[in-house]
């Protein structure tokens, strides 16, 4: 093989003047961790109305949440990106529009909320599984205790349904933060832009992207740990998840 | 809203995004799930062979594959390729890979890291009574395998094989990274050619969305009807 090594190279100055190769990997990092972090707030947060939604009595809601998890479930991440970054702006009026095409830091902010949606369909099939491996009688139990709807899902339903769908989250949580490369068609260059970055600027390609494997690994195992603990913080004693 | 919507744009590019984008995306769909679950059922019969090293290994390739973005390793394939292609042929320099082989081979070995789970679930749920009724009638290890294990392995799991394929239609789309005009690459050059990008990419969101329901609405009907059968 004549491709000439040089391990070194993430000790070399990179040209873009922010320090070494290895810094700007880490600031790839850094933006990569941010954006699957906020995505996934917002994952959760709608994820979790949308599959309450889909487990309610009402035959409306259920539909509602339905169609919701079908609209952003059959198209590509990187369609829905496409869309809310070049489509959204000519779609609004003229005004808003143009504001929304002068916002700075405009690929964060998209990627953040297009691969938050994206997952909240997920988020949401997760959550109406756990509901519904639920046994009936809790459901029942407390309408005969008269709580209302609202204070079954609060006390009931949705702390042992979260509890139940831990495991799937936290694969679901690793797939946002891989999805996040998907940003780099709209120009957030997050670890593997800055990777794609030093590839170009110092011709190391297999360092370049080897050093964003273990990059990627590293966040793995330290998502992979973290859920542990916190799975058997949260756990109940008795139940299947817990002890 | 869509005051100055342009359709004509869509009618003149038909013959273009289908005929040579949706082709490409449909082959690339097609020969990486084949080729994924080749892989992908290789891969599992490792991990469940009993030898140590040999499930480590398949374990090992598994895990990694599952921990990376795949536009990550569309572009560790892309560079990569070229070398294995010279080491495979023992020739002097990186061999020459198009485009197309280039992504076939990302998405085989991607896939087959997902088929390969997908599989390894479908061989744990025939009932250890099987192969040991095939071992009793005198059948060999790859014939039990090949007769008796594998047929209703992938019969019980293929509503979720299925799923992933779709999966990986979508996921296709993603060798835009490497500018190839597949379905989704060849709407975007039409529209930045035409500065139509509200009508292209709106085109391409409903072209993916009907091929995806009616794919998955289908997975759902064998689903109910495999369950019947059981």
């Amino acid at each position: 093989m004549n491709y000439h090594w040089n391990w070194r190279i993430f000790w070399e100055p990179a040209p873009n003047g922010t320090g070494t190769y290895l810094d700007m990997l880490l600031s790839g990092l850094l933006l990569t961790v941010e954006t699957a972090i906020c995505a996934w707030i917002l994952a959760l947060v709608v994820g979790s109305i949308v599959g309450v939604l889909r487990t309610l009595p009402s035959k409306t809601a259920s539909w509602a949440g339905f169609a919701y998890v079908e609209f952003f479930r059959n198209m590509p991440l990187l369609v829905q990106l496409f869309i809310w970054f070049f489509v959204l702006p000519e779609l609004l009026p003229q005004a808003w529009g143009l504001w929304l095409k002068q916002i700075p830091n405009a690929p964060f902010y998209t990627a953040a909320i297009g691969i938050g949606l994206f997952m909240s369909a997920r988020v949401a099939e997760q959550l109406r599984a756990g509901i519904g491996s639920l046994p009936r009688g809790q459901k029942l139990a407390a309408t005969a205790l008269g709580l209302t709807t609202a204070q079954t899902y609060a006390y009931v339903l949705l702390p042992m349904a979260f509890r139940i769908i831990m495991p799937p989250l936290t694969s679901e949580f690793l797939n946002t933060i891989k999805n996040t490369s998907v940003a780099i068609t709209i120009g957030l260059i997050e670890l593997t832009g800055e990777a794609r970055a030093m590839q170009e600027f110092s011709f190391q390609v297999f360092e370049a992207f080897t050093g964003a494997t273990a990059l990627y690994l590293l966040i793995n195992i330290v998502v992979v740990i973290a859920m542990r603990f916190l799975e058997r913080a949260l756990a109940v004693p008795g139940y299947i998840t817990g002890k | 809203m869509f005051a100055n919507f342009d359709f004509d744009v869509i009618r003149r590019s038909l013959g273009y995004l289908f005929f040579d984008g949706m082709t490409f995306t449909l082959t690339l769909t097609g020969l990486g799930a084949l080729g994924g679950l080749i892989f992908g059922t290789l891969i599992a019969l490792m991990r469940l062979s009993g030898f140590r090293l040999l499930g480590r290994v398949a374990g090992l390739y598994v895990d990694l594959m599952r921990s990376l973005p795949l536009v990550l390793v569309i572009f560790w394939f892309y560079f990569l390729v070229p070398f294995i292609g010279q080491w495979l042929t023992g020739s002097s320099r990186p061999m020459h890979v198009g485009a197309f082989t280039s992504s076939l081979v990302t998405f085989i070995m991607f896939e087959a890291a997902y088929f390969s789970e997908i599989m390894r679930a479908g061989i744990q749920s025939i009932s250890k009574g099987q192969p040991a009724a095939a071992q009793a009638l005198g059948l060999s290890y790859s014939q039990t395998m090949r007769y008796v294990v594998l047929p209703q392995a992938f019969r019980n799991m293929l509503p979720v094989l299925l799923t992933q394929t779709i999966v990986l239609f979508q996921d296709t789309s993603l060798v835009y990274v490497l500018s190839i005009p597949d379905f989704l690459g060849a709407a975007s050059k039409v529209a930045q050619r035409d500065g139509r990008l509200v009508e292209m990419y709106l085109f391409a969101a409903l072209v993916y969305f009907v091929i995806s329901c009616a794919a998955s609405f289908g997975v759902r009907r064998l689903q109910a009807r495999i369950a019947f059968v059981h």
